[in-house]
């Protein structure tokens, strides 16, 4: 058994170590909202964040985020960046199909954490995640939004 | 005269109806559905009794089989499209909500069972593909909306003892004005329920002028639930003691799996349950999906070559794209009509300048994001429930009887959300993986959740064509276009799906080759049919996704060698045309004006402008794009795009559709080809298969222009004037004429 901390909780988990973090969120803790897309860190719909910061679960090995604190889009409103981004994402009607969104807001989440106003390069750096809608632009609007909102920034 | 002996894409699609509906099956299941339909106390929609089930159900008619309105006001709809992006879930909630009286944001839409309730379009039709679902049921949601308010006023009469006369609506409300007194849907819904359903046609729907909802851009119903990761795919649906499936396909279609090498080890690897032998598949069935995955690709399958081809679609293990490529370009001969008007081989002998050109596009993924999976379970009582991302879903269920054997009422097909679909979700020969879910469900005698892996959806997906077009015009002495002939060689999307040519031409391989608007008097397009071992599938917006890329970019072409401006040239042409003429010079106005240039940017950059247009899905559209060339690159910089689809109920997603349809075409004509090598695509994911990135996105710039014409599609008719205006943007600033898709390979300088 393999103990995780998983949105604030200790959860122990039947799984090998090698597992992706990916398939343990979503098989042994039926955590669905994060995606698979790709299953090799080309697309982001994986996106977790790992003591804060974006990471592609779909290759991350579970034995190497032991002890480390695991946030998932699940608990993405307890944090006060994250729920900062979800009414952005709100506001800017981003999700089409919406499948990818929950890495999206992940990505989004992990930048403003660390940059609360990021410039352009910022966020073509930190927004790489494929969508296929093509919400780029309304994305970048969004997280433009949460940059340019000083008296909020966290 | 215009010949059009072509059939409607997605025709096959069709399904005959007039099957019977159990709709107590269908109560039973949404009261079982899971977690969301468990908290509903039922209220206004309980079961129509057997007697009146039997009779001939009209279509969008039935307000209990669609509406549920909870006592708290909370009002459920059962949707006849699904919900993939495209924000129709919203849209449905506005046409019933307009005229039923009810905040459409208040709404929660689900996509509905199968049944002919929800047959509601033309034909009996249903389907969620061909932009045609608010144009083909825009009418009759509405009057359902109507016929359940129609009820909620009868209820309230007879609560009240007044006259429905005296009684009116706000949203949400019953009002009697001369006594003050008001009452909620909520509390009305038990008793509606029992009256009987009023006519149809007893009705009277709402004048236009008095909209509340339709034609605002009321937000979309689902995107909190989206960004929360709480909308729930077909990938995520979870059963009790499930089991996880993951296959390994043929590398090429046709094969059989003979000898599993090493069957042993891979019984023998963690958490394995079985090891299973399919058609043209072997799989692995497990306690968890990264389990079954990891076992079922260490498998050394022998693949067996077919007995005999001649049946089934194989694919040869000496296919190339570039080899197939050559040979649609060296195809001859008439081929067989598509669309003709005057005499267009006498014009082109006798015209005083002939132009000809020959365009290719390249076969494309669909590559939505959400790879396909299918969730099966057989239950103690005979029947077998099915959970899987489909766009049609009576013909799934049909399908599904017809393997299993099972009579259809004995089936539940639940169809969840769409994490994107472009197409994918039809029902493709080879490319679903649902027959292989219900085949391992059956053998293990559990429920088997199995997803096909990014690497066997790109093996299996069903492909947009590949096309050769071979174009001549002629010009008269004034350099204006008398004649176009245009002839291509493909097969297909409804032919490819058949796995045979039909007794008409497939209209979905050559539209936007026909059905265009300029007043070209001698006009001939034809198809020159070329099988193709590739499997073939609809992809947004079909055969126009790359004729209007052919088609366009030579309209560019005729204009040079006539030494005319192309815009001043599609004014010419449309001179007669009062929406289209209206609708181009939209667009050149939303750009500023129009200027193709090229010219020097603010930036210092030279840049181009090209145009073109489309009439997708009996929708208008116009583009102009913006291009550089960055380190031999193109770079989009702007789109502008105006669209007439006659009228529309939502502004704000009409906008976000021409974005995404946009995007698709960008990604498309700058950076997507599914190639293939030794019978076997070069790309099996991601990182070969290039799609549109955040950094290659165009700022678009949509104009919506209502003439009020027959409402027409909106999903899909915002991608086909996106890759020749592009390509004729660049072919202008390079002086190069760009005739083929990709550009990425091609190099360019400025």
């Amino acid at each position: 058994m393999i103990k995780l901390k998983v949105n604030g909780a200790i959860r122990s988990v039947d799984a090998e170590g090698e597992t992706p973090l990916l398939w343990v969120i979503r098989d042994n803790l039926g955590l669905t909202g994060t995606k698979y897309g790709c299953g090799i860190a080309q697309c982001g719909a994986c996106s977790v964040m790992i003591d804060g910061v974006v990471t592609r679960s779909c290759v991350t090995p579970v034995e190497s985020v032991v002890g480390k604190a695991i946030t998932t889009i699940e608990a993405i409103e307890a944090d006060p960046v994250g729920q900062r981004v979800v009414e952005a994402w709100v506001r800017h009607q981003v999700p089409q199909c919406g499948y990818c969104q929950s890495g999206q807001v992940m990505a989004a989440t992990s930048l403003i954490k660390a940059n609360a106003r990021p410039s352009d390069d910022d966020i073509n750096a930190a927004m790489t995640n494929l969508c296929r809608c093509g919400t780029y632009t309304t994305i970048r609007a969004a997280v433009h939004d949460l940059a340019g909102a000083k008296e909020h920034a966290a | 005269m215009i010949v059009s002996p072509v059939e409607d894409a997605n025709e096959d699609q069709a399904l005959p109806t007039g099957a019977p509906v159990n709709i107590s099956r269908r109560r039973f299941l949404m009261a079982s559905a899971g977690a969301s339909a468990g908290a509903f106390v039922l209220g206004f929609g309980l079961p129509v009794g057997p007697a009146r089930a039997q009779a001939p159900v009209v279509p969008g008619t039935r307000v209990p089989a669609f509406l549920e309105i909870r006592p708290d006001g909370l009002i459920r709809l059962q949707s006849p499209f699904v919900e993939g992006g495209q924000g129709v879930f919203t849209a449905m909630a506005q046409l019933v909500g307009e005229e039923l009286d009810a905040d459409p944001t208040t709404f929660v839409v689900e996509n509905a069972a199968t049944g002919p309730d929800f047959q509601v379009m033309p034909r009996g039709r249903r389907i969620t593909g061909g932009s045609s679902s608010v144009r083909s049921s825009h009418l009759v949601m509405r009057r359902l909306g109507a016929i359940g308010r129609t009820m909620l006023l009868t209820a309230a009469s007879q609560r009240l003892g007044v006259p429905v006369g005296e009684l009116t609506t706000e949203p949400g409300f019953v009002v009697h004005a001369a006594s003050g007194r008001k009452l909620g849907y909520g509390a009305l819904a038990a008793q509606a329920l029992d009256l009987p359903v009023p006519a149809p046609d007893s009705v009277t729907l709402k004048d236009k002028s008095k909209f509340r909802w339709i034609g605002k851009p009321v937000a979309r119903i689902d995107v909190r639930a989206k960004s929360t990761g709480k909308a729930v795919y077909a990938i995520d649906a979870h059963v009790d003691g499930m089991l996880h499936a993951a296959v390994q396909h043929a590398p090429r279609l046709g094969l059989e799996p003979g000898t599993i090498r090493n069957e042993a080890a891979i019984k023998a690897m963690a958490g394995v349950h079985s090891v299973h032998v399919l058609p043209g598949a072997v799989a692995v069935v497990a306690e968890r999906f990264w389990y079954a995955r990891r076992a079922v690709e260490a498998a050394e399958v022998d693949w067996r070559e077919p007995a005999e081809t001649a049946t089934i679609r194989y694919m040869p293990a000496d296919f190339s794209t570039p080899a197939f490529a050559a040979r649609l370009a060296a195809t001859d001969g008439p081929g067989e009509l598509a669309e003709t008007a005057g005499d267009a081989t006498h014009a082109l002998e006798t015209a005083a300048t002939v132009v000809s050109a020959t365009y290719q596009s390249q076969y494309l993924n669909h590559a939505q994001l959400e790879p396909p999976s299918t969730l099966a379970r057989f239950n103690p009582d005979g029947t077998l429930d099915v959970w899987l991302p489909n766009q049609a879903p009576d013909i799934f269920a049909a399908d599904i009887a017809q393997r299993t054997g099972l009579p259809l009422d004995k089936i539940t097909l639940h169809s969840p959300m769409l994490g994107g679909f472009f197409g994918r979700h039809f029902k493709y020969n080879h490319g679903n993986p649902y027959p292989e879910a219900i085949a391992l469900a059956k053998a293990v005698g559990r429920p088997v959740k199995l997803i096909w892996t990014r690497e066997e959806e790109f093996l299996r997906d069903s492909l947009r064509p590949m096309a050769v077009v071979q174009f001549r015009a002629g010009l008269d002495a004034n350099g204006l276009p008398l004649a176009i002939e245009a002839i291509s060689a493909c097969e297909g999307p409804g032919e490819g799906i058949a796995n045979k040519r039909g007794e008409k031409l497939d209209g979905s391989a050559v539209e936007g080759l026909t059905g265009k608007q300029y007043a070209i008097p001698h006009r001939r397009i034809a198809q020159r049919f070329v099988k193709t071992p590739v499997t073939l599938g609809y992809w947004r917006s079909v055969g126009n996704s790359m004729n209007d890329f052919f088609y366009e970019c030579f309209l560019d072409e005729i204009a040079d060698k006539g030494g005319k401006d192309p815009y001043e040239l599609r004014l010419h042409l449309l001179a007669d045309n009062r929406r289209l003429s209206t609708l181009l010079k939209a667009v050149a106005e939303a750009s500023g004006g129009w200027k193709a240039g090229p010219y020097l940017a603010a930036d210092g950059s030279r840049r181009a402008r090209g145009v073109a247009m489309a009439s997708p899905f009996g929708t208008e559209t116009a583009a102009i794009a913006e291009v550089s060339i960055v380190d031999g690159e193109v770079k989009v910089h702007d789109i502008w795009q105006a669209i007439d689809p006659g009228s529309i109920v939502n502004p704000a997603i009409v906008t976000a559709q021409v974005m995404s349809a946009s995007a698709l075409g960008l990604s498309q004509v700058l950076v997507e080809q599914a190639v293939y090598k030794d019978g076997m695509p070069v790309a099996r994911n991601f990182d070969m298969y290039q799609v549109l990135r955040p950094d290659r996105m165009a700022a678009v710039h949509t104009r919506i222009v209502e003439s009020g014409e027959k409402m027409g599609g909106i999903g899909e008719p915002g991608l086909p004037a996106v890759p020749p205006a592009v390509a004729n943007a660049v072919s202008r600033l390079t002086g190069k004429r760009v005739r083929a898709m990709p550009l990425a390979g091609q190099t360019f300088t400025a």
